[in-house]
């Protein structure tokens, strides 16, 4: 039998996707399911309830090898488990930890930071926040000033880091700090971990569009940093923090969770709440909602594409690089797409509904946040590299401009 | 779960590739298509000894049992060479319908000579500028005593010119618009109340407008069992989108390949104008619309092989190629500058091909329109 182009999964892989779905079906906290389904905001505690779920089957580090704790996962094993995951309407995980300095510690760092740091990353006992961006250094993240400067066993470090995602709620800090000054603005980085707790370490919250607080500034003033929090060799921070950028383009592009809210959204447009008008008959709104259908199908294949071509052991192709942008892109159209679908529902802002079941909103159930999630999601196309940064990588690195 | 290339269309990509990089220039395609028959026909000879004339077709026939997904990797490379000769009209429609409605003896006998390279054919089945109601043929063929007789007019028949014989989608029973009702009957050009009005296309290809009046067919002539021949037509009509839509995948390619080596090297302003960013990032565009489209391309290609949803799978990937294609091909012309809309340059040749593929088989709108109407009934 020659093969075949195909998008089949095999029987391993079939049996797998039962467990998956058996696993989001029964063991998501029913804590968690209820306040997702009632439209709640979940809290730190929540989502680590959800999070211990998964360490506790083995599931939490998704990308991590196996002699970690991780699962060794195939990607279409991955690929299972996120449109499993999505289907269940289940949180995404908080990606700081897990996903983003898990895989730069178990790479690059060395075995005493690896000891004491990875297994409190999987069972999710502690919180990450990430220390990139700061006032001057958004786009161009290699002219970052937070100092780290040596003296004995620590450095001492002074700066601010700015949009830093839940900083307020996390009790550690992987941190790009700046170790020399003196030659290229890329090669004096390096990559630190700093403890929350640190005296000298406060955060100063930024409220959203959404009103809500989600991001913070974080500032340090003459924190003393063991040397051992310093990962692999001083000044070669930007290259551990590209790699880590690399490998984690899939994970931002969203595609199983865009799939589920396109999924509602159909199921929504044929059989609408009361109140709302019968959009079916709006041809204009269904051409956009079906121009979205075909970004994201194509999205997916393209993901698919990529994923196929690790699986093989290849490295991801240029193809990849389009992940973040055409993600982020269907992930706003979407959003518009629900605050249309709302109407007049979508002005009521009555922050208080998403922590007190008691509070009926005005209209119906989904309505309520779908400004709020549309204001805040604007984020998407800037964060992890603005989309024009993106534009820039691929004109230089895929197209050799 | 796969998308690696297996070794038959590993090779036949690389043979493709090949042809069209040492055979193929783009001076011996225009000086071809001020021909007569605007194609080398030597060509159609080494298209038959390569064995591309019988990749779709079954073994029984003389054919390669190749699938929609091999028949989209060698349309993709022949797009890149922007080809004239009427493989599309031949294999992939004509072709295809014998395959799909012929009777035994007619697969054996029109394959066999498809496959030799000595036999060419044209499929004449749409009548409408756009393809939403493809069951809307007025071309009628009336039954007699032992004929029937043909009448009607088929616009725009691809591969006409060259064809030997032409396969007519009329009705011959039932009412206008129905699916059943409709045969497809083989039709000798050169027979009598047949006249072919030629031309060459836009796009460097060449079609005809055929008027039938009081053409005898006899029941012979029938392809497969009269009334029932809709179906096919419908399946072939699927795999020419994704044909067609591979073809276009080829062409984006070359578009943002010539694009991007043409900003490398033409200066301005003291500098290769492929310094600026907001080239750059229009061309970063172009890549992505062209990885996009391809990405559509597998998912149609493997839903149309396999069945699956195959209907609203080429509808969304048509829609996807006429974004795609009308941004890359405008984009490519809008970046080369005024070389761009010289006809010297092969890029406007491809920004042309690129174009008429968005109206063939249902446009963008069509499709978009056709399933957003589902949405409403």
């Amino acid at each position: 039998m020659v093969n075949k182009m195909n998008i089949d999964f095999t029987e391993v892989e079939k049996k797998f996707e039962l467990e998956v779905r058996a696993f989001f079906q029964n063991e998501l906290p029913s804590e968690v399911k209820l306040a997702i389904e009632s439209g709640m905001r979940l809290t730190k505690q929540q989502r680590v309830l959800y999070q211990q779920a998964l360490f506790r089957k083995g599931w939490a580090g998704v990308n991590w090898p196996v002699e970690h704790g991780g699962t060794g996962w195939s990607a279409a094993q991955k690929y299972i488990f996120y449109n499993e995951s999505a289907n269940a309407n289940a949180p995404r995980v908080i990606p700081f930890g897990l996903f983003m300095v898990a895989p730069v510690i178990y790479t690059f760092g060395n075995k005493e930071q690896q000891q004491r740091f990875l297994p409190d990353i999987l069972s999710s006992k502690v919180w990450w926040c990430q220390g990139y961006s700061e006032p001057n250094a958004g786009s161009d993240l290699a002219a970052i000033k937070t100092k780290a400067v040596k003296q004995d066993n620590n450095y001492i470090v002074n700066g601010v880091k700015t949009w830093t995602t839940l900083a307020h709620l996390a009790d550690w800090i992987f941190c790009l700090v700046r170790t020399d000054d003196s030659g290229k603005k890329q090669q004096g980085i390096s990559f630190m971990l700093i403890d929350m707790k640190s005296p000298g370490v406060s955060v100063k919250p930024i409220i959203t569009l959404d009103g809500l607080r989600e991001v913070n500034e974080v500032f340090f003033e003459d924190v003393v940093v063991p040397k051992e929090n310093l990962i692999g060799e001083e000044g070669k921070g930007w290259t551990y923090a590209k790699v880590l950028l690399t490998h984690e383009r899939t994970n931002i592009a969203g595609v199983a969770l865009s799939k589920q809210r396109l999924t509602q959204l159909y199921q929504m447009l044929n059989q609408p709440s009361s109140g709302l008008t019968d959009l079916t008959q709006n041809s204009v709104f269904m051409a956009k909602v079906l121009l979205t259908e075909v970004e994201l199908k194509a999205l997916e294949y393209t993901e698919l594409r990529v994923l196929s071509a690790v699986s093989t052991g290849k490295a991801p192709g240029p193809e990849s690089s389009i992940l973040k942008i055409k993600g982020t892109e269907i992930q706003q159209k979407l959003d518009e797409l629900y605050l249309e679908m709302a109407g007049i529902y979508a002005l009521p802002y009555v922050p208080e509904q998403y922590d007190d079941e008691g509070i009926e909103p005005t209209g119906p159930f989904f309505a309520a946040n779908t400004a709020p999630h549309y204001y805040n999601n604007r984020k998407v196309t800037i964060f992890g590299g603005t989309n024009e940064i993106q534009k820039n990588i691929i004109a230089k690195q895929v197209l050799g401009l | 779960m796969d998308f690696a290339l297996n070794d038959i269309q590993q090779m036949l990509q690389d043979s493709a590739a090949k042809f069209i990089q040492s055979d193929y220039g783009f001076e011996k395609r225009q000086h071809f298509v001020g021909s007569e028959l605007g194609f080398n026909p030597k060509n159609w000879s080494l298209f038959a000894d390569l064995g591309w004339l019988a990749l779709p077709f079954s073994e029984s026939y003389g054919g390669l049992e190749g699938s929609i997904i091999d028949l989209m990797v060698l349309q993709t490379e022949l797009g890149k060479g922007l080809i004239t000769e009427p493989y599309f009209a031949n294999v992939i429609l004509a072709g295809n319908v014998i395959q799909r409605h012929g009777s035994e003896e007619q697969k054996m006998d029109l394959l066999g000579s498809l496959i030799a390279g000595e036999l060419k054919l044209a499929l004449a089945a749409q009548e409408t500028a756009s393809l939403s109601e493809l069951t809307n043929i007025s071309t009628k063929a009336e039954k007699q005593r032992s004929s029937y007789q043909l009448n009607g007019f088929k616009p725009v028949v691809l591969g006409a010119v060259s064809a030997n014989k032409i396969i007519v989608l009329a009705r011959t029973s039932g009412e206008f618009g129905n699916s059943e009702g409709l045969s497809l009957l083989l039709v000798n050009p050169d027979q009598q109340g047949v006249s072919l009005n030629k031309y060459v296309t836009n796009d460097g290809n060449q079609a005809a407008d055929i008027t039938f009046k009081d053409v005898c067919i006899p029941f012979s002539e029938v392809v497969g069992i009269a009334d029932t021949a809709f179906e096919a037509v419908r399946k072939v009509y699927n795999d020419a989108i994704v044909a067609i839509s591979a073809e276009a995948v080829g062409v984006m390619e070359k578009l943002l390949s010539a694009t991007v080596e043409y900003c490398k090297v033409r200066k301005q302003f003291d500098q290769p104008i492929g310094n600026f960013q907001v080239l750059q990032h229009r061309m970063a565009d172009m890549f992505m619309e062209c990885e996009q489209a391809k990405s559509m391309l597998y998912y149609a290609a493997i839903a149309v092989d396999s069945d699956d949803n195959a209907d609203k799978a080429v509808s969304l990937l048509k829609i996807k190629i006429g974004a795609a294609g009308t941004a890359v091909g405008q984009s490519a012309v809008q970046l080369h500058g005024g070389m761009g809309v010289s006809d010297e340059l092969d890029v406007g040749h491809y920004f042309k091909r690129i174009s008429m593929i968005n109206v063939l088989f249902g446009s963008y709108d069509d499709h978009l329109n056709q399933l957003v109407k589902q949405y409403q009934t």
